[in-house]
């Protein structure tokens, strides 16, 4: 029998960065919140310290500050004819664990999503018709459009202190910035990082090819920022450790280095640590959470009543635990009903190495940031014109190497042995005049009938629940955009003078041992009507009112960027509603 | 050390342990950032001598092994004298070599090559089995001789035989464990000297990393030019010992 723990206004679960976003907004409200975190506390002068910080066996290759697939993992099949396997130990994402979630290992990539992403599905049909689509692609309407978005994601980047130029200045283009994206209202908190040779070598050479290359919006800051709160970040020194890593140097934006600090010191404030919410519970009708239950380390279960429930997980965890506690109709991809672990996304990652002349290009790998390097955004969402070419959908492309790390950095020319003394002259010949960036072209996924999650039926976490079953690959669409856009990326690499250049567009089937971002999306997803969607357009569960779900699983499909700017946006847009509206009358802000 | 109450949930200050077991470290974090000192966890540095897994005859085996891997020649010392058996013995003795915070629960059955490793064998496990049968392949093929007594070209032959597929390690495919050691190997060679592996950081030399450098930013600028700062370690510096 569970412990029954005091009434809280408000139950948070997960405290990544859309659990203290929610948390900080709702304390602002004047309500008390608890918030139920299954990892660890971590922090800065605790946990990342300079001394033993830049590890790459321990942080990358051991995932020392990962989840354990022992604690809970997914299991994972290419389509529904396959018998699904658990994951045993991570490959193709990497999920969080702990205080600030993944906003400890991320690289700090802090970009906005295009306004034509937010009305894809009626963009893409009237320029092109609707039967220009994939019969089986299930693509929507986010039910928010990019305007609506703009000020929440302007309070995002301002807590992280994020490092940029503009390129869209309330309508005017300006020079160096990205003209692609969506007009902006004010600059970025601080100036864009400084680029490497490898980096500045791209942006000159998209620039002879006729692009408008310009900096990646980085959350690892080019100086000294003090955000709205009054956090205080430090100017990044380019160690080059820090996708995996948490940053010993203040100066990658994450809960921690933004908001944390602020929010454990406001009295009606408490997090619990090593807790791990089982459930959502649910009045007789149904329709309205009364609580979470949760088990602390010792498997010794509490009953959290709380008058709202904002759901903060990791995109997976929100839709088990919605799938869990019975909330919402469970997805079923033959007849297309039902929302929970519907529309399920991931992203489509390509490269190409370069092999430039070790006697005239020295680029210092290891001289980086996690969000350093020069884009071009030609090839992304509709900038560009897919009626010839067969597919939707797109990319950023870039010059981003984050790092230069040994292991998992070291590339040599295709044929060259495994082992013995070549190989090892082949790593000396090429580690520092060689362009090896894994996320060179960051393209969307878009969303499919038979792209799902549902709950597995053998497969058990440590409390006995069906682990989240994953059945997903790549679509021709999605495998036709990749080739395109590394097409255009080695173009670019041959233009800066690479004497070699090896081609690595993405190839199917899916394959849940390589990596390719954790940008895992969907399954709960946001939309204007109860018939398409598990969340109205404030993130708020069209089947229980006072629940609120954050983060990537309301995605309707996954755009040609990384999702943490939108996470952002998304949190401070879904919080502004309920402090605006749903306090004054908790119910349904949208009528179904 | 106390028993969870509803008083003490409530007025817990900064950080306080829920439960009294030494593994229940559930807590509550309020008032302020917990910090206490010493509270860092850095790792223990692998101290020389002996063998924390392997037997005498198995580190003989690898040690040939890892020095055909990685050769001695005039990039650097051979694997052995780098650390690199060292190095994969300490991690089979640690939690790598149990698969600590692997998923290991049954059933487990074998899948497509998307979904996966799937087998329950962990890494110490199969250095145990794989090296056993190694020596008992090099034992039918060269008379009688086990692989750390068998000439170099000899010892690149069964290498290859291994890689390529060709040598069986008592009925299983010997490509699974020359993907496991060549891996091993190489995290040896390249990860920082605190594990055993990489002494003097010869390889971050051979290769021009510097190592653990804190701060760059006098070098982000520097385009195309050769960073001239000695390679430093978690635990070294070549001039921290002078």
């Amino acid at each position: 029998m569970a412990l029954r723990l005091p009434r809280k206004d408000v139950v948070i679960i997960g405290l990544g960065w859309t659990g203290s976003i929610l948390a900080h907004e709702l304390l602002q409200a004047g309500l008390d919140v608890v918030a139920i975190e299954r990892g660890p506390w971590r922090d800065t002068a605790t946990d990342f310290l300079i001394s033993y910080a830049q590890d790459e066996l321990r942080y990358r290759l051991q995932h020392d500050l990962f989840l354990r697939p022992s604690q809970i993992t997914v299991t994972f099949r290419n389509n529904a004819g396959q018998t699904a396997l658990p994951v045993r130990s991570w490959g193709a994402f990497m999920l969080g664990n702990g205080a600030g979630g993944a906003g400890v290992h991320w690289n700090g990539e802090t970009w906005r999503f295009l306004p034509t992403d937010f009305v894809l599905r009626s963009h893409l049909t009237q320029r092109y018709g609707a039967d220009f689509l994939p019969a089986d692609m299930t693509i929507q309407d986010w039910g928010v459009t990019f305007d609506e978005l703009e000020p929440h994601y302007d309070r995002f980047e301002y807590l992280c202190g994020t490092s940029g130029t503009a390129g869209n200045l309330q309508g005017k283009i300006q020079e160096g910035g990205n003209p692609f994206e969506g007009p902006r209202s004010r600059p970025y908190p601080t100036p864009a990082l400084k680029q490497g040779y490898g980096h500045a070598l791209f942006a000159q050479a998209a620039r002879e090819l006729g692009y408008k290359p310009f900096p990646q919006p980085a959350g690892n800051l080019s100086q000294l920022y003090t955000n709205p709160l009054g956090v205080t970040l430090g100017q990044c020194t380019y160690c080059g450790f820090c996708e995996w890593f948490g940053c010993a140097n203040y100066s990658k934006s994450s809960p921690q280095t933004t908001i944390l600090p602020v929010l454990v010191r406001n009295a009606n404030f408490e997090a619990r640590t090593y807790c791990e919410v089982t459930r959502i519970n649910l009045d007789r009708s149904g329709k309205w959470a009364t609580g979470v239950t949760y088990a602390d380390a010792s498997g010794t279960e509490y009953e959290q009543p709380a008058d709202l429930v904002i759901l903060c997980a990791f995109q997976l965890f929100n839709v088990q635990l919605l799938l869990l506690s019975g909330i919402g109709k469970p997805y079923d991809p033959a007849s297309g009903e039902g929302q929970i672990g519907r529309n399920f996304t991931h992203q489509t990652l390509s490269s190409a190495l370069g092999f430039f002349d070790k006697d005239k290009y020295n680029f210092n790998p290891f001289v980086a940031a996690g969000a350093i390097g020069m884009c071009i955004d030609e090839f992304n969402g509709d900038n560009f014109d897919h009626g010839p070419l067969g597919f939707v959908g797109g990319g950023y492309i870039g010059q981003v190497q984050t790092n230069g790390r040994p292991i998992e950095t070291t590339a040599v020319p295709p044929g060259t042995p495994a082992w013995g003394s070549k190989w090892k002259e082949a790593l000396r010949d090429n580690y520092l005049s060689t362009v090896n960036c894994g996320a060179a072209c960051h393209g969307s996924f878009y969303s499919y009938r038979d792209v799902y999650l549902d709950l597995d039926p053998t497969y058990k976490d440590r409390f006995g629940r069906p682990l989240l079953r994953m059945t997903i690959d790549f679509h021709d669409n999605e495998l036709k955009m990749s080739a395109y856009l590394t097409d255009k990326y080695a173009e670019i690499l041959a233009r800066m003078g690479a004497k070699q250049v090896v081609k690595q567009p993405r190839k199917g089937p899916y394959d849940v041992t390589q990596y390719q971002t954790s940008h895992l999306c969907g399954g709960a997803v946001m939309g204007d009507n109860p018939g398409n969607s598990a969340l109205n357009r404030y993130l708020q569960s069209w089947d229980v009112p006072n629940l609120f779900v954050q983060g990537a699983s309301a995605f309707p499909q996954n755009a040609g960027y990384n999702p943490t700017g939108t996470v952002g946006a998304l949190a401070f847009w879904s919080a502004a509603a309920i402090r605006s509206q749903y306090l004054k009358k908790p119910g349904p802000l949208v009528q179904a | 050390m106390y028993r969870l109450d509803r008083r003490q949930l409530l007025g817990s200050s900064a950080i306080a342990l829920l439960l009294g077991s030494e593994t229940a470290r559930a807590a509550i974090v309020k008032g302020g950032l917990p910090w206490k000192p010493g509270s860092g966890d850095p790792p223990a540095a692998v101290t020389p001598g002996g063998w924390r897994y392997f037997t005498a005859q198995e580190a003989a085996t690898v040690e040939a092994f890892v020095d055909r891997l990685i050769p001695a020649d005039v990039l650097t010392p051979g694997g052995k004298e780098l650390g690199c058996a060292v190095f994969i013995d300490r991690q089979l003795a640690g939690p790598y070599g149990r698969f600590e915070g692997h998923y290991m629960t049954g059933p487990f059955q074998q899948g497509t090559k998307q979904q996966g490793p799937q087998s329950p064998v962990t890494p110490a496990q199969h250095y145990r089995q794989a090296l056993a049968t190694l020596d008992a392949a090099c034992r039918s093929k060269f008379g009688g001789k086990v692989f750390a007594d068998l000439s170099d070209d000899q010892k690149d032959e069964t290498i290859k035989g291994l890689e390529d597929g060709s040598l069986k390690l008592g009925g299983t495919d010997g490509r699974e464990f020359f993907k496991l050691i060549l891996k091993d190997t190489q995290n040896g060679f390249l990860a920082d000297p605190i594990y055993g592996g990489n002494k003097d950081m010869a390889s971050w030399k051979m290769i021009g990393f510097p190592g653990a450098h804190y701060d760059y930013r006098n070098w982000i600028d520097r385009h195309n030019q050769r960073v001239a700062l000695p390679p430093v370690g978690i635990n070294n510096h070549p001039d921290w010992s002078q």
